[in-house]
């Protein structure tokens, strides 16, 4: 149940923060001066797409611990 | 394998108030923060010297990163935004020192760790997360005046007012999802140190210890710049026309 809870969740993470990496790689590669600019901004973005497969691990944590 | 446990451990109560391990290393992470500060402050000089410069560094650096957030705010927001930093940050790093999880007491045959990382327990991040929000409105009140409750409460049109209904439920998320973001994150990083080390108890671990001190800051920072970010719609509410 756990490992369904965190595979299934992850999926769209995974996807979300290789879109965002692959978007932000083609902005630093077209534009170099605004590195640090898309570089925060991306990492807020990934916080953001992390979160989501942050909640399903802490409801397969508690799945299996409690 | 130890058991792991999501809530925090009973170690003592004071006055019938129950102190669990990991408020016990929020303390010690304050009173960390408090020794600095006052370490740092206590002689200064024009030119700074010894500890007095890692200070100046820090609070220097979380300054100019921050005003490219918050803009003209800036003076009114560091304060809070980088208090949260540098105790997130802190408290995140202090929970992967030697020790921590580790010395502890059996009590009834079981084994209770004597210290835990303040952010890994879900009360923690939820006070930071409650101050975070309420601050956000504070600010709003304070900068924008009663005009800001027009966001929450708008009379005007029907539209206005379900956004308004929608604006107070993204307000009352934000608290879960900031609680549970970090909350998640340095819990999540325990169990997987905890895992590595009884799956493979040496050198295995240390690229994941290298992960987790990393996790720690991306953490702090995320925590920080969000309510930075959120911070400044708050702030600048209303400021394009009448809504």
């Amino acid at each position: 149940m756990t490992g369904v809870t965190v595979a299934v969740g992850g999926i769209m993470p995974a996807y979300a923060i290789g879109i965002l990496s692959s978007k932000a790689m083609e902005a630093i590669g077209r534009n170099p001066e605004a590195t640090d600019g898309v570089r925060t901004t991306m990492i807020l973005g990934l916080a953001f797409a992390e979160a989501i497969a942050i909640y399903s691990l802490v409801a397969g944590l508690i799945i299996k611990f409690v | 394998m130890p058991h792991i446990s999501i809530a925090a451990e009973k170690i003592g109560s004071v006055f019938g108030l129950p102190i669990t391990n990991s408020l016990l290393a929020t303390w010690i992470v304050m009173a960390m923060l408090i020794v600095f500060s006052i370490a740092a402050t206590r002689k200064m000089t024009l030119v700074p010297t010894g500890i007095q410069s890692i200070a100046e560094l820090v609070v220097g650096g979380l300054y100019d990163f921050f005003t490219s957030v918050v803009g003209k705010h800036i003076k009114q927001f560091f304060p809070l935004i980088a208090s949260f930093f540098i105790f997130i940050i802190t408290a995140n790093w202090f929970g992967l020192l030697p020790g921590v999880g580790t010395v502890g007491f059996f009590e009834h045959g079981k084994f209770v760790p004597l210290l835990r990382g303040a952010t890994a327990d879900l009360n923690t991040t939820l006070a930071l997360a409650v101050i975070s929000i309420v601050a956000i409105q504070y600010f709003g009140f304070k900068t924008v005046g009663f005009h800001y409750s027009r966001r929450f409460f708008n009379f005007k049109d029907p539209i206005y007012f379900f956004l308004g209904i929608l604006e107070i439920i993204s307000e009352l998320s934000k608290v879960i999802s900031f609680a549970f973001r970090l909350f998640g994150n340095i819990f999540a990083g325990e169990v997987l140190l905890t895992v590595m080390a009884f799956l493979m108890p040496f050198i295995a671990p240390l690229p994941f210890m290298a992960l987790e001190l990393f996790v720690g800051f991306i953490q702090a920072l995320v925590f920080s710049m969000l309510t930075a970010a959120f911070l400044n719609v708050a702030v600048s509410h209303g400021e394009g026309g009448e809504v």
